[in-house]
């Protein structure tokens, strides 16, 4: 195709992919996606305008060369995906370019006590039906374009389903790789995890890139805990300078459930996590855990939503951020305290740490309370390294630029350390001392 | 070891140390005595390093080498130490590897072999026994939920494993018990050796029981208005500091 064609048909052609085209599936799942369709059309593509997308500019997107990601056109080895791999004695669902790779996944036997694999190997079978019963009812597809968009369009994606009871030890990975030469490829991912009464499972779910071209990720993942379940929830994110990665992780928690939700945010050139649980009965439980470090001039956003929506229900929330270079950090925490929600304990705390004169932070917590007897608090501090423990360091002979990066750490720490999973802590040790001895600490004062 | 001339120093435009002098040997231990407001803490940072001080005139050598050309860290590489009379809470950084890094960095600044985890430890332990410095505290943040006594103790701890050449205390005696004194005195006087000298600085006399000094100088208002051997000292405890204040306002200079 000549070039000159190929830039006249860029802009409908994108325009028309993010309009939607349906993906594929049974009738069930084909009605669903014709409903996200329709609400597709309300919403409308996010601009600046609107409060919740005011920091966060995607409109770059529309002028990207956006594509279904193809199947890879080089081969991918275990080899290539070993560096993500977090749990050798765990599970993992590997997704290259959005496709469902068996060949590289590790998946549970039939004695394993759970079920993983990718929706689009289940959605004929006979667990079709509770996928029906979870699919796209928790996600917010009337409010947020990108959700419905997945919706309508997601190829596929993992499902993870632990029946009542069930302990799984090991940890289930959901791995997603980007690994498209040409930019613009776009891969809207869908996942499902469902935790049945009294179950427990640990999830970890990676995004990150083989290649350095330009990928769109929109990736949606529905988590269902039912009565007295457990789930840990760990989204890493670190994928290439160029990436626009767009992700909802929607919980929905029965009675005196738990979850434990961490994001770690570190890569992509314009990040946007929505983090959201419903507590949906009695003595549910959640902890949201976020650490998100940006450089030179990455975009990370979360918005999160906790919904009391029933009495006695705990949430707590920690959101560190550390800002570089000319990045810009945003958050915003809503906490809802519905009418019914008595004796609702809910804490939100978002710390940041900034590093440089440029870098940038809108930090906005909002809290909507409609019960009168509840414990809510929240607070948000910006600030920068504390040069009273600079010096101390340095005075013990710890040179100026490794006393910072020290503290930086450590201000990463308690995020770290609330993530239970070894293999993770480990990981993100590695990632973030390779990422701390990059990054520009220089704004502290007094550094002669 | 340690030649100071003619320094004065100050913070935000304020002069505090006005000219002052002192010239201590190695083998030495030296105690700064002074009121409140003299200038003795300002000593201490300045010669640590600390970037909010600035020097506005005179010089320090140390060991030949200029002092106040040097980062704080190559200072304390070159043997400076600094008892902090507020040891700070760093939370997040965890004692040991902290002082790991530390005692490393200053090794390689000397050309001697870093020490791998098992050979520090080893070390580490060894010397928390000399402080009777419940070894749990280095598993901890530094200095993070420690009792007053814990800092002032993990602070001589310190100075145990990095070995300085010149220890500055910084009231380190302040918020001690006897008890919690007299553990960190003796620590100290365990470290004294022909090489390596001490500089005490303290509102009180009470440390100087256990830490006998071969100078006393006292400090007001920015500089050394007396110089004495260990009875100064007691002197100073029975007649206070005001009999030296009178002498300072009106001479300038001792």
């Amino acid at each position: 195709m000549m070039d000159t064609l190929a830039q006249t048909d860029r802009e409908p052609a994108t325009a028309s992919f993010l309009g939607g085209e349906l993906g594929p599936g049974p009738a069930w799942l084909q009605s669903l996606r014709e409903q996200a369709r329709t609400r597709l059309g309300e919403i409308g593509f996010p601009t600046t305008e609107q409060e919740e997308w005011r920091f966060t500019n995607v409109a770059p997107l529309r002028q990207w060369p956006l594509h279904a990601a193809e199947p890879s056109a080089r081969s991918i080895s275990s080899a290539d995906i070993q560096p993500f791999r977090l749990a050798a004695d765990g599970y993992c669902l590997v997704f290259v370019d959005g496709r469902f790779r068996a060949d590289l996944s590790t998946l549970p036997g039939r004695d394993a006590g759970f079920q993983a694999g990718s929706l689009q190997n289940n959605w004929d079978s006979d667990d079709a039906r509770y996928m029906q019963q979870h699919l796209a009812r928790y996600t917010k597809d009337e409010t947020n374009f990108f959700t419905a968009l997945n919706t309508v369009s997601f190829e596929d994606g993992a499902l993870v389903s632990v029946p009542a009871g069930a302990v799984i030890e090991p940890p289930v990975q959901l791995l997603y790789l980007a690994a498209s030469e040409r930019p613009g490829a776009a891969v809207h991912a869908r996942n499902l995890i469902v935790a049945h009464s009294g179950s427990s499972v640990k999830v970890i779910e990676t995004y990150a890139s083989l290649t350095e071209a330009s990928h769109f990720t929109n990736a949606v993942t529905e988590l269902a805990l039912g009565p007295g379940a457990r789930v840990e929830h760990c989204k890493l994110q670190n994928e290439n300078e160029r990436a626009f990665h767009i992700a909802a992780v929607q919980a929905v928690q029965g009675r005196n459930s738990h979850w434990l939700s961490h994001s770690i945010a570190t890569g992509a050139r314009l990040a946007r996590n929505q983090i959201q649980t419903r507590l949906n009965d009695e003595g549910a439980e959640a902890i949201l855990n976020g650490l998100y470090l940006a450089r030179g001039e990455q975009l990370i956003d979360h918005h999160t939503v906790v919904d009391h929506a029933q009495p006695r229900c705990e949430s707590h929330e920690f959101y560190y951020g550390i800002l570089a270079d000319r990045s810009h950090g945003v958050f915003n925490g809503k906490i809802f305290v519905r009418q019914d929600a008595q004796k609702t304990n809910a804490k939100q705390t978002n710390r940041n740490l900034v590093l440089s004169e440029h870098a940038l932070i809108n930090t906005k917590p909002q809290l909507e309370i409609f019960a009168d007897d509840v414990k809510c608090t929240h607070g948000a501090t910006v600030g920068q390294l504390n040069d009273e423990a600079l010096f101390y360091l340095r005075s013990r002979g710890i040179g100026a630029a490794l006393a910072r990066r020290m503290l930086v750490r450590a201000f990463a720490n308690d995020a770290v350390e609330r993530i239970t999973l070894p293999q993770v802590r480990a990981y993100l040790d590695q990632l973030l001392t390779g990422l701390f001895e990059g990054l520009d600490t220089s704004l502290s004062s007094h550094d002669r | 070891m340690l030649e100071i001339h003619n320094l004065s120093a100050g913070v935000d435009g304020k002069e505090i140390l006005k000219g002052l002098n002192l010239s201590v040997q190695a083998g030495e231990v030296h105690a700064i005595m002074g009121p409140n407001g003299s200038g003795k803490s300002t000593l201490a940072q300045v010669l640590a390093g600390r970037g909010e001080y600035a020097v506005t005139s005179g010089s320090v050598t140390f060991n030949g080498v200029s002092l106040l050309e040097l980062k704080p860290e190559e200072r304390a590489r070159a043997g400076v130490f600094l008892a902090f009379q507020y040891p700070v809470e760093i939370p997040g950084v965890n004692s040991t590897v902290f002082l790991k890094a530390a005692f490393n960095e200053c090794r390689k600044a000397r050309g001697e072999q870093e020490l791998d985890a098992v050979e520090f430890l080893a070390l580490v332990k060894k010397k928390t026994k000399l402080l009777e410095l419940d070894p749990a505290l280095l598993n901890r943040a530094v200095n993070e939920g420690f009792s007053g006594g814990e800092k002032k103790r993990n602070e001589i701890f310190q100075m145990a494993v990095l070995e300085p050449k010149l220890a500055i205390l910084d009231e380190t005696d302040s918020g001690l018990d006897i008890d919690a004194l007299k553990i960190v005195s003796g620590g100290v006087n365990k470290l004294r050796r022909p090489d390596n000298a001490t500089l005490v600085i303290t509102h009180y006399q009470r440390l100087l029981n256990y830490i006998v000094p071969d100078r006393v100088h006292v400090l007001v208002h920015g500089q050394i208005v007396k110089s004495g051997g260990k009875e100064l000292a007691l002197e100073l405890e029975q007649r206070g500091y005001d009999w030296l204040l009178a002498g300072a306002a009106s001479n300038g200079k001792p």
